[in-house]
């Protein structure tokens, strides 16, 4: 019995011209993105089928990726989402019992073009020093001239807006009618396990298309709004800080993650901006200012919310910051019960130090009627 | 909270000497402990016994107590020092039991000493396996069903009613002392009467057995406002009911889902948040049910550990430095990573590569030793490896054994068949990985080797990578048919040039080495960063790896070696390995001086080693760290990479003295004493010749390679006899025997055991008197460091004697004469740094016996007993910027300073304890004596035949 066949090419190139040849892994074929990275360990499966990764091609630094299967319910959504899947190592037989496939078969099976054998970890340090920027996998082009030509198509990250595409098309609601707290989704691409946390929390959801008013959510007659995490460039969604602004303005309850932490931001006209090459992982470290307490939370965003604007606002508090770079990881509003987190408490994967704000916010709701 | 200024001094509990199960990852623990203490402007004190640990060493500490581990020496220290605080937590279950035992007798409140990192009640709750047993369950812990019985009728009473198989678990023993499985009805007394003893309290736990569940630990790091983080998550290659000092271990886990992980890591906080006052270090053990995932608790160690010291080489991060600031006050948040200095060190380390632990055990000392793996760690030092996958990690580390395995390859490899491969792995021995390749090879399938092994497939389906790829290479026809792909293949698996070479058979590693250079298949640096390069870092910790190179650089340079020369003259100094009888702890604080001597020296100071528990390995001890496999082909890379100014051999053991050969053959310059002239000290004939020129005396002596020709030479020297193997430590099968008859029989056994060996056989000086000189030799002149007189009679090996600095017996006469040859053997050989030289002394005549030409066993203790910074004089001495004239020695010893051997017997019940002249001692202590009528001292010299082998 073989392992993962070693004669089947792939090949990458940068937007800066580096190029690296490694084995393909997954399907066929040509994808570009903007290449970022993600350090976490664990939980390759859930990364991959975030709706947040739209567009992006990620760099696993972890040593092995398919080291225990995959497993049907280890997914935040219906389909992989990101574009294409760069690693060191990777594993197709696992011996993980509750597993029901592979990876390998998994990434044939969804589409998903991935290249193994790279230099993983010069990458991250490339993208560390040299900052975000686009790149091509490929398991058909091995020419610089045609690997170029491919790379020159793939769009800038900033300035769009991908989450309308991610976003559901239909409402749909989620949990038992029976539970009398209602909380209104507005999803950009909503992660599975959110939804899962605020349910099992007591609500009962309704998650919205990303371009819904505030006026159609209310036929729903929610006690409390989530705004959902996301991909994309928050200062290309003026439809949703209008949204978001209608919302606060009704002194609703209100709490966003990711994205919607920045679109709650934008909504208190502090501007967003692009980072240098973001934070994706499962180990930021966050002080929450409010109780002193600190939490390991994962993360996974390429843009922020203007530190020095925010200092300014006297509507709102910094309620947590990051440990490391000291970035802002959490807005709280003090005429508005509103409040938003940069990083993800449901954390699939992840730990689970954050859990804490889904019931903050179920509290809130309560507090509010 | 901030520092707690109100903390001005500190105390700090050492572990005590070296045994089985204990060893010197708690002197790294402890001199990271103080060194982080000083940082903060405290006063640090330390006790400890073990002479040849670095924290007891003036740079480590402001005040050294070199006494028993004892209420009274802690009362006698509180007596003379204003202590305000104690840390029990780094030095192991010795210290943390020390403390326990003082705060009972009051001795704690009596001096108004707090105890900081841990109050005994948590100690208790986690030590104490009913109470902990209690604890989870309150917690909604799940635990394995268990009853704490305090006599042999109550334990059999419980083992009745939890049926068949069981575990026994002693309360507060080390290392799984006494503990044990009972499969079977017949052997229930024994183990029951074996734990009940081991235990100080008489109390064991009598515990369902949870066979072949997967076995997890996890290190974190608490502080006092409850924030928890996990430092690193470890897996055991062996499942469940193998002791995990005794297992093979990896890290990062490698078979777990992030749901499996995040429930042991939610556990795991949920016990710590729990454990009562604590701020430090501290390590969870789960087992997993790897059908359902479900798991359940098996012990908390509320200090810092073995594991720690593996999880802090591991990760990068420095959990004993950190553990000590948190004991005073400071919280996780308000630190910060020591590795990339910008970030904080509240956050969990993230690995891009593999690192792989191999126990390094030393059955061949215990005759008559149980040899199964079990509950109880009979190993006694172990290995890590570091690779960007498993097989490369698992293949470095076995290349780091020193047992002359290449690889995931013995040497030794049986001719047994499939179905003699099954039967032998189903009791699993020190070399069951490299049996289970061999089985794998010999057609066994991994489904038979999982269900008699409980190993993860995994693991095995990994081994069997490591296979294919090693028959892809045997079935090429010669060396130029390895494509560059394959090249690139086999060493990012981990194989060695050797391996390969072996494989190939028409080739040797010399050649594979040049081949692969000119296709282009190197070495690459990376850098232990804690954070998977999502941060700069700055700390200099390196292993390498093969990456293949970029197909074309672009704009921007792609750095895929991490490791950047410096302009610096740079020196390199070789470790130890593995730690085991007759090479530990010593030369660790031997290469520790040495880089601070090249240091101070101006010069650039570069660490290869690959022991995980050595204080040398540290992050900021050397300029530059390579974790690396002290073997050849790893060693000769960093050369080629570093082009240093030579190396430095003669502080790390035999290990690193016996690379000297090849280093002088490829045109490196050893520094201090050249390779020639060490080997006229090590070769016996060379040796031999040169005494006798220098009109010295010793024992006559004659080489032999079959049985016939050592008879014959036995009966020319003249019985009773030594006979031994050459290049071997610690004594290593060597005998006293007394006819032709006893001689046959060794040197069979000898020839068995290593084919093809020169034996040497000398006449053995019955009766007479040993002692040995450490010295110091600058070319031109001899200082004399140390005289030892040993207690015991000729017969029992040094490290196993008791010796008495200075000399309490032999007169003046031989003294000088001792002197006199030991300046001509120095002086004849271009000593260039440190030699030995043991004598016998026979009816006032001296002969010479051997000489080392490098640091040996007691130069440690030499310089601790007289206070003198001996290795870093040794060091510049070495390199040639000092000559000993530059320096003015002041000794301070008031009467006599005894090294006391200390035996890891009671894990090897079945061993007979009587000594001889091969090494049996795992560690040694350090006692003064006021004078010669010293009780203690008398009843040692009255005894000091009692234990001497027939």
């Amino acid at each position: 019995m073989s392992t993962i066949s070693t004669t089947k090419k792939a090949y990458l190139l940068l937007q800066d011209g580096t190029m690296m040849q490694g084995t393909s892994i997954g399907a066929n074929g040509t994808a570009g993105g903007e290449l970022c990275f993600n350090t976490g360990m664990t939980g390759y499966q859930e990364v991959f089928t975030d709706p947040s990764y739209t567009g992006q091609v990620l760099i696993m630094n972890t040593n092995y990726i398919g080291n225990y299967g995959v497993k049907s319910t280890d997914v935040e959504s219906d389909k992989v989402t990101i574009n294409a899947i760069i690693c060191k190592n990777t594993t197709n037989r696992y011996s993980r019992p509750m597993a029901d496939g592979d990876l390998g078969a998994y990434l044939l099976a969804n589409n998903v073009v991935a290249i193994a054998d790279i230099d993983t970890r010069a990458l991250v340090a490339h993208v560390r020093t040299k900052g975000a920027m686009n790149c091509i996998v490929s398991t058909e082009l091995d020419q610089v001239e045609a690997l170029q030509a491919a790379l020159t198509k793939v769009p800038d990250m900033s300035g769009l807006d991908l989450s309308s595409m991610v976003s559901t098309k239909e409402a749909y609601t989620v949990g038992t009618e029976q539970n009398t707290l209602r909380i209104a989704v507005l999803d950009f691409g909503v992660k599975r396990h959110i939804l899962t946390s605020l349910a099992e929390r007591g609500a009962y959801l309704k998650v919205f298309p990303a371009h819904t008013s505030m006026q159609e959510m209310e036929t729903f007659q929610p006690h409390g709004y989530f705004i959902s995490n996301g991909p994309g460039d928050p200062g290309a969604m003026d439809y949703a800080v209008a949204t978001v602004k209608d919302i606060i303005a009704a002194h609703k309850p209100l709490f966003g993650i990711c994205l919607g932490h920045q679109l709650l931001a934008r909504a208190n006209d502090i501007p967003t901006f692009k980072m240098h090459h973001g934070h994706r992982g499962l180990n930021h470290p966050v002080k929450n200012l409010l109780t002193g307490k600190s939490e390991i939370t994962t993360q996974n965003h390429g843009f922020g919310i203007d530190p020095e604007v925010t200092k300014q606002k006297s509507n709102l508090t910094i309620s947590h910051i990051n440990l490391n770079d000291h970035s802002i990881e959490g807005i709280k509003m003090l005429d508005r019960p509103a409040f938003s987190v940069q990083y993800h408490p449901e954390s699939t994967p992840g730990p689970h130090d954050s859990r804490y704000l889904f019931e903050d916010f179920i509290a809130m709701i309560k507090n509010n009627n | 909270m901030p520092r707690d200024n109100s903390i001005k001094s500190v105390l700090i509990i050492g572990s005590g000497p070296i045994i089985i199960g204990q060893a010197c990852e708690f002197d790294y623990s402890g001199s990271q402990a103080a060194r982080s203490l000083r940082e903060e402007g405290v006063k640090v004190t330390l006790i400890n016994s073990n002479p040849a640990t670095i924290m007891t060493d003036p740079i480590v500490a402001d005040k050294v107590y070199l006494k028993p581990l004892t209420v009274e020496s802690i009362e006698e220290i509180l007596e003379e020092s204003d202590i305000d605080a104690v840390l029990p937590t780094m030095g192991g279950q010795t210290a943390l039991n020390l403390a326990k035992e003082c705060k009972e007798l009051g001795v704690w409140e009596r001096f108004n000493v707090r105890l900081i990192g841990v109050d005994i009640k948590a100690i208790d709750k986690a030590e104490d396996r009913e109470l902990f047993r209690q604890w989870m369950i309150e917690l909604g812990v799940p635990v394995a069903q268990a009853r704490t019985a305090n006599s042999l009728l109550e334990g059999k009473e419980f083992a009745q009613e939890i049926g068949l198989p069981i575990v026994i678990r002693p309360s507060f023993t080390l290392g799984g002392t006494g503990g044990g499985f009972v499969m079977h009805k017949e052997e229930l007394d024994g183990a029951l009467d074996r734990g009940l003893t081991a235990s100080p309290i008489h109390e064991v736990l009598v515990e369902k057995a949870v066979l072949g569940w997967k076995e997890y630990e996890l290190e974190l790091l608490r502080d006092a406002a409850d924030n928890v983080v996990i430092i690193c998550t470890v897996e055991n290659f062996d499942p469940m009911g193998i002791h995990t000092g005794d297992s093979i271990t990896v890290a990062p886990a490698m078979t777990l889902s992030d749901t499996a992980f995040q429930l042991m890591r939610n556990t795991a906080l949920m016990m710590m948040r729990d454990l009562g006052n604590f701020a430090g270090g501290c390590n969870v053990q789960f087992a997993l049910n790897p059908e359902t995932e479900e798991i359940i608790a098996i012990e908390i160690n509320p200090r810092v550990s073995r594991s720690s010291a593996l999880a802090s080489k591991a990760t990068g991060y420095p959990i004993a430095k950190i553990a000590a600031k948190l004991a005073i006050g400071y919280n996780l948040d308000e630190l910060q990573n020591q590795i990339t200095q910008t970030t904080s060190a509240y956050f969990e380390p993230a690995l891009d590569y593999v690192i792989v632990k191999m126990p390094r055990w030393n059955f061949d000392k215990f005759k008559g030793a149980d040899d199964t793996l079990g509950l109880q760690m009979k190993s006694v030092g172990e290995v890590m490896a570091i690779g960007r996958s498993f097989p490369e990690a698992l293949q470095k580390a076995c290349q780091s054994l020193e047992n002359n395995a290449t690889g995931l390859n013995y040497i030794s490899r049986g001719q047994l068949r499939a179905e003699e491969l099954i039967e032998y792995l189903k009791r699993p021995t020190w070399d069951r990985i490299f049996k289970i390749k061999e089985a794998m090879q010999a057609g066994v399938s991994i489904k038979t080797i999982h269900e008699i092994t409980l190993i993860d497939k995994w693991f095995l389906y990994q081994i069997q990578d490591i296979i294919s790829t090693e028959n892809n290479i045997t079935q090429q026809k010669n060396l130029e048919a390895i494509t560059e792909d394959l090249m690139w293949k086999a060493k990012e698996m981990g194989f060695s040039d050797e391996q390969i070479a072996d494989c190939l058979k028409d080739c040797n590693a010399e050649q594979v080495y040049e081949y692969r250079k000119q296709l282009g298949v190197t070495r690459v640096y990376k850098m232990v960063d804690t954070c998977s390069a999502e941060f700069e870092a700055k700390t200099p910790y390196y292993y390498s790896a093969f990456e293949k190179p970029a197909l074309q650089i672009g704009a921007h340079a792609l750095v895929q070696n991490e490791s950047k020369r410096s302009d610096k003259k740079k020196i390199i100094v070789l470790g130890s390995g593995p730690n085991r009888i007759g090479q530990g702890i010593e030369f660790d604080y031997c290469c520790t001086h040495g880089l601070l001597a090249i240091k101070d020296s101006g010069y650039e100071a570069i660490m290869v080693n690959c022991n995980p528990e050595t204080v040398s390995t540290d992050f900021d001890i050397a300029d530059k760290l390579y974790f690396e496999p002290v073997y050849w082909e790893h060693l000769w890379e960093i050369i080629e990479h570093e082009q240093p100014e030579g190396v430095v051999v003669q502080l790390g053991g035999q290990t690193a003295l016996k690379l000297a050969k090849r280093l002088h053959e490829k045109g490196i310059k050893i520094i201090g004493t050249s390779f020639d002239d060490m080997d006229i000290a090590e070769d016996r004939g060379r040796f031999s010749d040169l005494l006798k020129e220098l009109n010295i005396p010793y024992p006559n002596y004659g080489t032999a390679y079959t049985t016939d020709e050592a008879i014959e030479v036995a009966n020319q020297v003249g019985y009773p006899v030594l006979v031994r193997p050459s290049y071997v430590l610690g004594g290593q099968r060597m005998r006293i025997v007394i006819n032709d008859d006893e001689l046959e029989k060794s040197v069979v056994s000898l020839l068995k055991h290593l084919p093809g060996n020169k034996i040497l056989i000398d006449h053995f000086l019955d009766r007479c008197q040993e002692a040995e000189i450490d010295a110091i030799c600058d070319g031109e002149e001899v200082h004399i460091m140390g005289i030892m007189e040993h207690i015991e009679p000729a017969g029992i090996h040094s490290g196993d004697s008791h010796s008495v600095l200075p000399v309490f017996n032999l007169g003046p006469l031989v003294v000088d004469e001792m002197v006199d040859i030991a300046k001509k053997i120095a002086l004849k050989l271009n000593i260039k740094g440190l030699i030995n030289i043991q004598y016998a002394i026979k009816d006032s005549k001296v002969f010479v016996i051997e000489a080392n030409p490098r640091a040996s066993r007691t130069t440690p203790f030499i310089a601790k007993a007289y206070g003198v910074p001996f290795l870093h004089i040794a060091t510049q001495v070495m390199m040639g910027v000092k000559k000993l004239k530059d320096f003015t020695i002041v000794k301070h010893l008031d009467g006599f300073a005894v090294k006391e051997p200390v035996f890891s017997f009671n894990k090897f019940p079945n061993v007979n304890k009587e000594l001889g002249p091969e090494m049996k001692s795992t560690g040694e202590a350090i006692r003064f004596i006021k004078n010669l009528r010293d009780p203690w001292f008398r009843n040692l010299y009255k005894e000091r035949s009692m234990h001497l082998s027939k």
